[in-house]
């Protein structure tokens, strides 16, 4: 146990938590905007998938991570535009058509990648980019600011998000929406229009999410890769009170975890591996049963609107 | 005079409705309506629940479009196709639910779709500083900051009628603005309405309450079933003129009550302590006792305790801390089916979710509590015979409209299904009755029939205590008359000593004195 202690271990810990953390970033925060507004969206994996498909196969055949990155966020935008067709115009059970949208995602992403790239190849992703002056803070330097672009953009994105949320006019109107559709309708607000807004901004940050694991992390595409991130990622917004700041501390802590299990396993520790990856899971189902504040949850969440019901 | 309002607006000096028809599936909610109001004038409108008030006001707000007729102001048609064209066109509205988002605080529920000075930033501190201008203009007072969660009722009230003004409205529409104030909240709101109209604002004030509807305002239109059927000017109109209009028959404004024959004490509850939805105590210290032969009222504002208290008098809700004794026998901790099996019955608030179930029968619903007793079951089986027998007799008896004993509870009228339950639970001879606001949401004439009823039950010895947040009611039927505020009783006092000044400022959490 005392080999898990040693300064390069938790450096290294420090590390890979704060890589991992990335695709559950952009995942969580997209779907803090969707949920805020009032919608449910479980099918965040089945778009991660796709992502990260379209991600690596643009970024393969083109050569051109940057159109990679760009695929994935469209693929995303337009799933997150199926979904919000079905959930705010067709007003469907949102649980059901989430869990139809993973499906589908999961479904699509294998077969497009057993026709056209067959096995699992890698790909040279994102690189590293030292942060002149504090990347060469000693220790801590390579730690924090030797990161690739998207694992910056991720951690961006939590004060960004919290912005538009409560300074903004827009986010104004996204509260509103998840918490009472009618108010919001009276004042002469859209609230279709803002739902297909949010919707469409969690499902792009959703392809974003995949493309992270398979060209900037990990940089390889293989099926069912996100292995449970997406859902995760939906958990970590109720952890995280439908907050960005909540969402970054629930996305750290599940990483953190994560990536002590990791170690635990390269370092050969005597502890059962089912143990060792289980306890982020474990983790995550104490928290939420404990640490989930009801009281902030969007009254709407969920529910079609439906004009004159009162 | 000038044209403008104090709020820089240009005045409506005249908006008229014409020949308005909306159908729903099933029903015509407005046949043929004309309707106007002028600036500097307060204009009532006046009708039973479902006569159609509300959507004759939701379509000249925009929420719904006429599917016949037209909508004028100062003489020129205009076509709302959502509520923001009819703000734009200087109207606002004030709904009988409020439409307000909780978890905000008041500047964001007014600076809420409002264009900001700041493009896509939001300007709470310019928002905050005009409301505060308003606020000392049409005196209503109001703590910008507070999250609307922390508002009573009458400071939401506020914040509706600021977030109208500071949208510009020159007309406003009032959806039943008092049914949830206490009489002094009304004395209050009334000032700010007397003083919007000297300012030049044209108001609409939608009700089924008489009295508010002679006192505040200057023309009365009645409607029926979606009918207009007529208008008057309120100086000169009666209550019982008006009641006529509204129900098509003359309608008994005051019951004979002979004294109450006392009984002994039959509901005696002690000091109870009872679990809200939240968590924390709704109820902190109840205590009442009711004899046989008088109706006790329980008055009080929305929300202090009243479902908690009836729900957890039926067995419904587990009392932490007191008892309960029911006939003598204590009943604190027992299940829904001891209280009815101790002779108590229960008219639910919630009738159509705790009351009766609508997709069940007519029959079925008459049965549910007794439903596996004699007459009605042998040896587990049904006795389809008895069962109609016993439900036709009842229903005859308390005169429910339904087409036969097989339609759907949800296929009746409310004052119908209201009918119904109070047969199942008056014919059972209880000793007890709870009825927790037996009439809300009924129509005038089911009302007064249920009241008859209840009166009855009064001579024939049941105890009752009733719940409801309509003090006329209370005054009307009550020998005794309690008033709860945040949990708990704040006085009983005698129903004929009482005044409603008095019960108004106990409602209001003041507690009674003794000159
Ligand atoms: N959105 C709706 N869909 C279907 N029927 C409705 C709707 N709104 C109101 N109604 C019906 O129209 C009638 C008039 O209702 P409403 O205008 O709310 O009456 P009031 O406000 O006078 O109590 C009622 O029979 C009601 O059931
Ligand atoms: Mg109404």
């Amino acid at each position: 146990m005392g080999d898990l202690f040693t300064l390069p271990v938790l450096l290294g810990i420090l590390y890979s938590g704060i890589r991992l953390a990335t695709p559950y970033l952009y995942a969580a925060i997209g779907e803090t905007f969707v949920q805020n507004s009032g919608i449910f969206n479980l099918g965040v994996e089945g778009i991660m998938l796709m992502g990260a498909y379209v991600g690596f196969f643009v970024g393969m055949t083109t050569g051109s991570l940057w159109l990679g990155l760009l695929g994935a966020a469209l693929v995303g935008l337009l799933m997150g535009l199926l979904m919000a067709v079905v959930s705010v115009t067709f007003k469907a059970e949102q649980g059901i058509s989430g869990i139809g949208l993973h499906l589908f995602g999961m479904g699509l992403s294998s077969l497009l990648f057993k026709k056209t790239l067959g096995g699992v190849e890698s790909i040279s992703g994102f690189q590293p980019i030292k942060i002149p002056l504090l990347g060469d803070i000693p220790l801590l330097g390579d730690v924090l600011f030797n990161h690739n672009l998207l694992v910056y953009v991720a951690f961006l994105l939590v004060p960004i998000a919290a912005f538009v949320l409560y300074k903004t006019t827009f986010g104004l109107k996204v509260r509103s929406v998840g918490q009472n559709p009618q108010a919001a309708d009276s004042l002469g607000i859209n609230v279709a229009q803002i739902r297909y807004t949010t919707v469409c901004i969690g499902g792009t940050l959703a392809g974003i999410a995949g493309a992270s694991l398979s060209i900037a992390l990990i940089n390889l595409f293989q099926e069912n890769m996100t292995n449970g991130m997406g859902f995760i990622a939906v958990a970590l917004v109720y952890f995280g009170s439908w907050r960005p700041g909540g969402v970054l501390v629930g996305a750290l802590i599940f990483s953190f975890v994560n990536a002590l299990q990791l170690w635990i396993q390269v370092k050969g520790i005597n502890l059962p591996s089912d143990l060792a990856v289980m306890m982020p899971y474990v983790l995550t189902i104490l928290a939420l049963a404990f640490a989930v504040r009801r009281a902030r949850q969007p009254a709407a969440l969920s529910k079609p609107f439906e004009r004159g019901e009162n | 005079m000038s044209n403008l309002l104090p709020t820089g607006q240009p005045r409506i000096e005249e908006m008229q409705m014409l020949g308005i028809v909306k159908r729903f599936p099933g029903v015509l909610a407005n046949d043929h309506v004309d309707f106007d109001v002028k600036a500097g004038e307060i204009h009532a409108l006046l009708g039973e629940n479902g006569a159609g008030k509300s959507t004759l006001m939701r379509q000249l707000y925009g929420l719904y479009r006429p599917d016949e007729g037209k909508i004028l102001i100062n003489g020129v048609e205009h076509v709302f196709r959502s509520p923001q064209d009819a703000i734009n066109a200087g109207i606002g509205m004030i709904h009988q639910h409020f439409m307000l988002v909780p978890s905000l605080t008041v500047v964001e529920n007014v600076a809420l779709g409002l264009k900001s000075s700041r493009g896509p930033l939001l300007d709470l501190e310019r928002v905050e500083k005009r409301i505060l201008t308003l606020a000392e203009q049409y005196r209503l007072k109001i703590d910008p900051h507070a999250y609307v969660w922390q508002l009573a009722v009458g400071e939401q009230q506020r914040v509706e009628i600021l977030k109208a003004l500071y949208r510009g409205a020159a007309l406003l529409i009032l959806d039943e603005p008092t049914a949830v104030l206490t009489p002094q909240e009304v004395d209050d709101l009334f000032l700010t309405f007397r003083q919007m109209v000297t300012d030049g604002h044209a108001l609409i004030f939608i009700s089924h309450k008489l009295h508010e509807v002679l006192d505040i305002s200057h023309r009365v239109t009645v409607l029926r079933d979606g009918a207009t059927v007529g208008t008057r000017p309120t100086a000169g109109a009666t209550k019982a003129e008006l009641a006529q209009m509204m129900v098509g028959r003359p309608v008994i404004l005051q019951y004979d009550r002979p004294a109450p024959k006392l009984g002994k004490s039959r509901l005696k509850v002690n000091d109870i302590y009872v679990a809200g939805d939240r968590g924390s105590d709704a109820l902190r210290g109840v205590s009442l006792e009711v004899h046989a032969g008088e109706i006790l009222g329980l008055a009080g504002v929305s929300g202090n305790g009243q479902r908690e208290l009836a729900e957890a008098l039926a067995g419904l809700r587990p009392i932490r801390q007191g008892s309960v004794v029911l006939n003598g026998r204590d009943v604190t901790h027992d299940s829904p089916l001891a209280h009815i099996d101790a002779g108590q019955s229960y008219i639910p608030e919630e009738r159509m979710r705790e009351g009766a179930i609508k997709d069940f029968s007519v029959a079925d619903n008459f049965i549910l509590e007794d439903h596996g007793k004699r007459p009605y079951s042998r040896a587990t089986f049904f006795d389809f015979k008895a069962i109609a027998e016993q439900t036709r007799k009842a229903v005859e008896a308390y005169s429910v409209k339904t087409p036969s004993l097989d339609t759907p509870l949800k296929n009746l009228s409310g004052g119908n299904i209201q009918k119904l339950i109070l047969a199942r639970e008056l014919s059972r001879q209880p000793s007890v009755l709870i009825a927790a606001q037996p009439t809300r949401g009924v129509d005038i004439g089911a009302s007064e029939y249920i009241h008859q009823r209840l009166l009855q039950q009064r001579q024939a010895g049941t105890a009752t205590l009733l719940i409801s947040e309509d003090l006329d009611e209370i005054l009307a039927l009550s020998d005794r008359i309690a008033v709860i505020y945040e949990g708990k009783i704040v006085g009983v006092v005698n129903a004929n000593e009482a005044s409603v000044e008095q019960l108004g400022l106990m409602m209001a959490g003041v507690a009674e004195t003794h000159a």
